[in-house]
C-alpha cells in the first residue's frame, strides 16, 4: 500500500456529526421496537379466527388500557407515538445511509456479479418505500375507515372483512406483508450485526432465527386476510 | 504454450488460449472512460491474470498503443496492489488476488470484463488504476498503537489468549487491497477498517487507545466518502484473505461501547 500523505492532496475533512454506525444503530433499534409491534399487532389479528365478539372486544380494550387510571386511549396513543417516532428515525436513517451509498459509488460497473447478497438484503430500500405506501393506505383503510364505509371505531370487524372480501386489497396486503417478511429477514440479521451482538459461531443461529420470525410473522399475518377472502371468517 | 514436435505429454495437446478483453480505458482522473476490446491469443493456462495483462501491454507497445495502466508490486498475494474487477467480481472468479489468479480459471474463448474499483474514495488515476490512499487515512485515523519504543518487551509478560491471538492474526492477514469496497453494493470499507479494530481491539497492546481508534477511524471512513455497512456480505466473499462478517459486529459493538463511554471524533 502506498504510505505517503501529502496533506495539500487531502480532501477537507466533513464534520463527522454522525457516524454511519450511529445511524445503522438508530435503523437497528427503531426496527427492532417494530417488529414487537408486529408481533403483538399479529396476535391480535388473529383474534379475527375467535369471532366478531371477540375481535371487537379486543379492539374496544386497547382503547381503553389503563382505564380508569389513564383517561380514554392515552395507552394506545401512547404506543402510535412510539410507533411514529420509530418509523420516522428508521426512515431518516436509512434515507440517509442510501444517500451516503449513492455517492460513494457515481459511477456503476459495467459488469457486476452479486457473489454472497441475497434478494432480501438486496431489497432493503425500495422494498422498504413499497411497504411505507402500504403502512399509509393501511392506516386510511382500517384505522381511518377511508375505503370503505363499514363498520366503525372500535368495532373494526366489519370494516376488515369489507376490505378483505375485496381480492385487490388482499392481494396488496399479501405483498406488502411478503416484503415485510423479506425486510426482516435480513433486517434481523443485520440488526444483530449492527448491534455488536453477532459471532462467527453465533451467525448460524442468528440466521435461522431471522429466517423463523420473518416466516412467522408474515404467515400469521396472511392468515386472517385469507380467511377472509375464501370465506372462513364471516 | 504450444505444445511442441515431439512432445509426449499426457494429456491432450495444450494449446493456449484466445481471449476477448473488454478493459476499461480512462486516460485520467477527470475524463470519461470507456471499455475498449482486444483481442489476446495463445495464452497459456498456466499464466497469472497480470501475466496475461502483461502480454496485452506487450501488444499494445508493438502496435505503437498506450498499455493498459494496472497496479501491481509484489505478484505473490502480499502487498494488496493489484485490484481489478473482472467479470464483476473483485480479484475475479477466485477468492484469491489478482496477482494468483491463473488463466486456467477460464476457457478457450472467453470474454473477459476488466475495470477498476469504482468508488468516489479511490479516483481513477488511470485506467485501472486507483488512488487508494483513502485506506491510509482511515489508518492514520487510529489503527495503530502507540507504545515508547526501546528494548523488545519478554514475550512472556503479556500473556494473551489462544482465541483472541488466532481471532486478531486472523484480521491482520489484511492486505488493504479494496476487494471490500469493490465487491460492496455501497462501496463500504467497513470489512477493512473491522479488521484493524479486530486485530489491535484483540489484544493487550491495543487497548489504550481502543475507543478514540474507533471512532475516528469510522469517522475517516465517512469523511473519505464512502458508504455505510448494510451486512450483505459481499465483502467478506470478495476478501482474498477471507476476513469473516464477525469483525463488523465487533467494530460495532466497539464503536458503540466507545460512544457510550464519551469517546468522541477528532474533528
Ligand atoms: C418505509 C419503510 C421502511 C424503509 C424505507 C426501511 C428501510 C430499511 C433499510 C434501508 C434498512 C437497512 C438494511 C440493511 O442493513 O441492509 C432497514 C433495516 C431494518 N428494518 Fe426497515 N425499512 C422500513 C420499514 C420497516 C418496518 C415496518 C420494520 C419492522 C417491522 C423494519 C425493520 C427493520 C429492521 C429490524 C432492520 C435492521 C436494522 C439494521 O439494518 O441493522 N423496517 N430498513
Ligand atoms: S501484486 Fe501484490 S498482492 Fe497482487
Amino acid at each position: 500500500m502506498v504510505t505517503v500523505t501529502d496533506s495539500t492532496q487531502r480532501r477537507t475533512p466533513k464534520a463527522a456529526k454522525t457516524t454511519s454506525v450511529f445511524k445503522k444503530a438508530v435503523m437497528a433499534i427503531s426496527g427492532i421496537v417494530l417488529v414487537l409491534y408486529l408481533i403483538a399487532h399479529m396476535i391480535g389479528n388473529l383474534k379475527a379466527f375467535a369471532g366478531a365478539d371477540e375481535f371487537n372486544h379486543y379492539s374496544e380494550w386497547l382503547r381503553t388500557i389503563g382505564n380508569p387510571a389513564l383517561p380514554g386511549a392515552t395507552a394506545l396513543w401512547l404506543i402510535r407515538i412510539v410507533l411514529l417516532v420509530a418509523v420516522v428515525a428508521h426512515i431518516w436513517a436509512a434515507v440517509s445511509l442510501w444517500r451516503q451509498a449513492r455517492n460513494a459509488r457515481p459511477e456503476r460497473y459495467v459488469t457486476k456479479k452479486a457473489v454472497a447478497q441475497s434478494y432480501a438484503s438486496r431489497t432493503m430500500r425500495w422494498g422498504g418505500v413499497i411497504i411505507l405506501a402500504f403502512v399509509i393506505f393501511h392506516i386510511l383503510d382500517l384505522t381511518l375507515g377511508a375505503v370503505n364505509s363499514e363498520g366503525r371505531d372500535g368495532e373494526p370487524f366489519d370494516r376488515m372483512l369489507a376490505s378483505f372480501q375485496n381480492p385487490v386489497v388482499t392481494i396488496f396486503y399479501a405483498i406488502s406483508v411478503i416484503l415485510v417478511g423479506m425486510h426482516l429477514r435480513h433486517g434481523i440479521w443485520s440488526a444483530t450485526q449492527t448491534l455488536g451482538q453477532s459471532n462467527r459461531r453465533r451467525e448460524v443461529t442468528v440466521n435461522y432465527a431471522a429466517t423463523a420470525i420473518a416466516t412467522v410473522l408474515t404467515i400469521g399475518f396472511l392468515l386472517t386476510p385469507f380467511s377472509i377472502l375464501f370465506g372462513l371468517i364471516d | 504454450m504450444r505444445s511442441s514436435v515431439g512432445d509426449t505429454g499426457t494429456g491432450p495437446e495444450k494449446r493456449g488460449m484466445n481471449l476477448t478483453l473488454r478493459v476499461w480505458r480512462q486516460q485520467g482522473p477527470t475524463v470519461k472512460g470507456k471499455m475498449v476490446t482486444y483481442k489476446v491469443t495463445d495464452i497459456s493456462p498456466d499464466m497469472s491474470f497480470l501475466e496475461m495483462l502483461d502480454v496485452l501491454n506487450e501488444q499494445l507497445i508493438m502496435q505503437g498503443d498506450d498499455p493498459v495502466a494496472f497496479d501491481h508490486d509484489c505478484r505473490e498475494g502480499i502487498c494488496g496492489m493489484c485490484g481489478v474487477v473482472i467479470n464483476g467480481e473483485a480479484h475475479g472468479p477466485q477468492q484469491t488476488t489478482t496477482c494468483q489468479l491463473h488463466m486456467r480459471s477460464f476457457k478457450d474463448g472467453d470474454s473477459i470484463d476488466i475495470e477498476p474499483w469504482r468508488a468516489s474514495a479511490f479516483p481513477i488515476i488511470k485506467d485501472l488504476a486507483v488512488d487508494r490512499r483513502a485506506l491510509d487515512r482511515i489508518i492514520q485515523a487510529g489503527g495503530y498503537i502507540s507504545v515508547p519504543t526501546g528494548t523488545a518487551p519478554e514475550a512472556h509478560a503479556t500473556p494473551v489468549p489462544k482465541k483472541d491471538a488466532d481471532n486478531a492474526f486472523d484480521a491482520a492477514t489484511c492486505i488493504g487491497c479494496g476487494a471490500c469496497v469493490a465487491a460492496c453494493p455501497n462501496a463500504s470499507s467497513m470489512l477493512f477498517t473491522a479488521a484493524k479494530v479486530t486485530h489491535l481491539g484483540l489484544l493487550p497492546q491495543g487497548q489504550p487507545e481502543r475507543n478514540d481508534r474507533v471512532v475516528n477511524m469510522v469517522a475517516q471512513q465517512d469523511r473519505e466518502g464512502f458508504g455505510g455497512c448494510t451486512n450483505i456480505g459481499e465483502c467478506s466473499a470478495a476478501c482474498p484473505k477471507g476476513i469473516s462478517m464477525e469483525t463488523i459486529s465487533r467494530l460495532n459493538h466497539d464503536l458503540l461501547g466507545a460512544l457510550r463511554a464519551g469517546a468522541r471524533p477528532k474533528s
